[in-house]
């Protein structure tokens, strides 16, 4: 099997003077990135900054405008990631590019260019075996991926790089569904395999505390532009955040005030059927107070989505009760309504809005056909209008107009017309979903700024998070949801980071 | 009287109608597995399996050999699943939609063909008499068995094993279960997907040239009476595996040979409920596997009915 080819040593690869225009649009501008062989390249940037540009350009993805790359000391042309792949170069994509329904051995053994037309299953198994025994870690073969911790998916696709005998490796966001002690664990073995000359590695990160930790150069883009360089060891991070971001101001946190108020979420003794059906969800008690920021934690599928469809009476649960300020509730458009709850769910442009339909009537959701306290049969598309207008204005959504479909604005501007819909008028119970999800620097802080200040506000807060730094800034009180029942609940300032990632990753 | 079962006449009889009726769903169904499992739903096998039967008896008719009808079958169906593939290929194409479409051209053009073969006899598929070990005609005529019937079985099973052990399998598996994976491997899905729908459509149309080949064995309009829309439900029933297929076919079967079972014995009443039995059987079984708060498991990822 010529594609096991590890002993073969690690590959350099280096960029000179790239440069990739779309249309009038510079999406990098003279970037040049020497990668020693054996190396692990760390490639840091805000979104839009170039990053993802420079690896598809390196695979073949793209077809740089001018510039040239050197593999192996030699110049190399990358007409499709086919030629990539020949060429000792892999890549492994921000989401998991396994075949769920297939087993860790049969998308090995199919991710191969020259897979038999007939696969004998106790040859190739003994060679996996094979193959397993000479790597840092392994995975179980024999269950469907499906199966498998997020952990054990980012360790197979790194062995399925190294099983297809790539010996150049991008990583791209390779720990964002992670726990940190995962990350640490996967980081560390690829580390590794770098220092023992088997693979360089480039990965594209957003956590400085892992480039930190794990990497031995970084370059930073911003705008398509090269704008740092140089050994991990040499920059601070307050260096390289200035680096990523220039001068732009972020939106400073707003500051704690007040204290918690009563109870206004509480939800005892819940039981509800999880998605696939066969496991519980489980909530014991889950008390939010007034003037408090709730953070739960927790890696994704360990049943969030399913309380927040809970909590949004999406799914039915056959025992205990939620209440909201004392008063059973079923999330019904008139509950919602007088007990003050607002949401903002994750991918808001799919949970949250019509994605058809214009700003001015996403934005009008809540209030359309409200006529003071009673409810009205003809629109007023006027005051729908003007009041949109407003918010537009209050919230900096920028759109091109306040009739373009919804679906057509940025990520960072549909989060933020959403939390202008949600946020205006009585506000007591806000549960908020992973809402700085893909969103840049500027976009995430001022959504932090709008939630903080909702809860100075005297809101509570449900925050339901995956991003842990996001929860460790934000909450007053964390919790942690494993497997369907919250199991850590403290106070920020006793929290322990490293019992949050054991109790994340299932550990009690 | 020597020949008079009593009431075993009923089971005997529903052994033999599920023999009987079930080659076509297991066709049929062994064709939406293969297209499915590829990301795509073929809804439009129902036409293909008219047409089918059409073409093979016109062309059983012409050639005098039932097997030339059933290579026509299978061509034609092939090419109604081609048609099909490649429609939605195109961007934005909806599956669903154009199943539909060719469901019923597939019906209006075989109506439209079939016109001079409704009086015409073609030659019957020939079948093997395993019921000669008993003296009863009931049996003898219930384990006549069809060489189709006895293809499709192997079918099942090389689809089985095609699945698990050749690289076509595993590429329809993929592409069938994450067209981000299968283009990350560099695979086309969507010419993978044309081409298991179009092989689907060829075991719809031999499901067809059963039909009016050997069971119920003459060509008219009303020969299918949904088999092919059943077996989309079948198939769901039957989790995407090619062997439970047979299962649920023979289930099916069974279920559809109840209402001529009755009435050999003289049940008369009720008559056209017991025919209803397949139908309410389809229902249920939606019925049962369904469920509010859960997604199907083994369902391929990227089918459109399922996402």
């Amino acid at each position: 099997m010529k594609s096991v080819s590890s002993t073969k040593g690690a590959i350099g690869v280096e960029t000179l003077h790239m440069t990739m225009r779309f249309g009038a649009f510079t999406a990098l501008d003279d970037v040049s990135v020497r990668i020693e062989p054996g190396s692990f390249h760390a490639l840091l940037g805000e979104n839009g900054a170039g990053k993802s540009t420079l690896v598809k350009c390196i695979m073949g993805f793209y077809h740089a405008t001018s510039g040239e790359m050197l593999i192996d000391g030699h110049e190399a042309k990358v007409p499709d990631p086919r030629a990539a792949h020949a060429l000792g170069l892999g890549m492994v994509y921000q989401h998991f590019t396994l075949v769920p329904s297939l087993t860790a051995a049969e998308n090995l053994v199919i991710s191969r260019e020259d897979a038999p037309a007939v696969i004998d299953w106790r040859k190739e198994s003994a060679r996996l075996e094979d193959f397993m025994t000479r790597m840092p870690f392994r995975v179980p073969l024999d269950r469907p991926v499906r199966a498998l911790a997020a952990g054990e998916k980012q360790k197979l696709e790194i062995l399925k790089q190294l099983y297809l005998g790539r010996r150049f490796l991008i990583l791209d966001e390779p720990t964002s569904v992670l726990t940190p002690d995962e990350a640490d664990e996967v980081l560390g073995h690829v580390r590794g395999l770098c220092e023992a000359g088997a693979i360089t590695v480039l990965m594209i990160s957003h956590k400085f505390r892992e480039v930190e930790a794990y990497a031995d150069e970084v370059t930073v883009l911003r705008r398509g532009k090269l704008v740092g360089q140089g050994p991990v060891a040499d920059l601070s991070r307050a260096e390289m955040a200035r680096m990523m971001m220039g001068d732009a101001k972020l939106a400073e946190p707003a500051p704690r005030a007040g204290i918690p108020g009563p109870i206004i979420l509480s939800a005892m003794g819940v039981r509800a059927k999880d998605r696939s059906g066969l496991k519980e969800i489980a909530l014991e008690r889950l008390e939010v107070r007034g003037g408090e920021i709730v953070g739960l934690a927790g890696i994704s599928g360990n049943g969030q989505v399913e309380l927040m469809e809970l909590l949004t009476g999406q799914r039915p649960h056959y025992a205990g009760s939620i209440e909201v300020k004392g008063a059973p509730f079923e999330a019904t458009r008139s509950e919602a309504r007088v007990l003050g709850v607002r949401y903002l769910p994750e991918e808001p442009l799919h949970n949250a809005c019509a994605p058809r339909m214009s700003v001015v009537e996403n934005i009008g959701f809540r209030t359309f056909d409200l006529n003071g306290s009673g409810s009205r049969f003809w629109l007023k598309p006027g005051d729908m209008r003007r009041r949109a207008g407003e918010l537009v204005e209050a919230f900096r959504v920028k759109t091109a107009s306040l009739d373009s479909p919804i679906s057509s604005l940025s990520g960072g501007n549909v989060q933020r017309a959403v939390l202008a819909r949600e946020l205006t008028g009585a506000v007591d119970l806000l549960i908020v979903a992973n809402p700085c999800f893909g969103l840049d620097f500027t976009a995430v802080a001022e959504i932090r700024a709008r939630i903080m200040s909702a809860r100075n506000g005297g809101a509570a807060v449900l925050l339901i998070s995956e991003d842990l730094d996001e929860i460790m800034e934000l909450a007053d009180r964390v919790l942690v949801m494993s497997e369907g029942a919250i199991s850590y609940d403290r106070p920020v300032g006793e929290v322990a980071i490293g019992e949050i990632g054991q109790r994340m990753a299932g550990h009690h | 009287m020597e020949n008079d079962l009593g009431l075993w006449a009923i089971p005997i009889a529903i052994v033999g109608g599920a023999i009987r009726v079930s080659t076509p769903f297991l066709f049929v169904s062994l064709g939406e597995v293969l297209t499915e499992r590829s990301g795509r739903i073929n809804l439009g096998l129902e036409g293909t399996l008219v047409f089918g039967a059409m073409s093979g008896y016109a062309v059983a008719y012409q050639t005098g050999s039932p097997w030339a009808g059933v290579l026509a079958a299978a061509f034609a169906g092939a090419i109604f699943g081609l048609v099909h593939g490649v429609l939605c290929s195109i961007p934005k194409v909806n599956d669903i939609a154009i199943g539909i479409a060719m469901m019923l051209l597939g019906m209006g053009l075989a109506y439209f063909f079939g016109k001079p073969y409704i009086q015409p006899v073609a030659p019957d598929l020939p079948s093997f008499p395993l019921g000669w070990w008993s003296d009863l005609p009931q049996v003898q005529a219930a384990l006549r068995i069809n060489v189709l019937f006895i293809l499709g079985i192997a079918l099942a099973f090389a689809l089985w094993w095609m699945f698990r052990a050749t690289r076509v399998g595993l590429v329809i598996r993929v592409v069938g279960d994450s067209t981000d994976a299968a283009r990350a491997m560099g695979l086309r899905p969507s010419v993978v997907r044309t081409f298991a729908t179009a092989a689907g459509g060829a075991f719809a149309g031999i499901g067809g040239a059963y039909l009016s080949l050997y069971y119920p064995g003459s060509w008219n309009e009303g020969i299918s009476s949904g088999q092919g829309l059943m077996a989309v439900a079948l198939v769901i029933f039957a989790r995407w595996n090619p062997i439970a297929c047979f299962g649920a076919s023979l289930l099916f079967g069974g279920a559809g040979a109840l209402g001529p079972a009755l009435q050999s014995v003289g049940v008369s009443e009720g008559y056209y409920l017991y025919y209803a039995a397949p139908y309410v059987l389809t229902l249920f079984v939606l019925i049962a596997i369904s469920s509010k708060s859960q997604a199907i498991t083994g369902a391929p990822g990227e089918l459109s009915i399922t996402k």
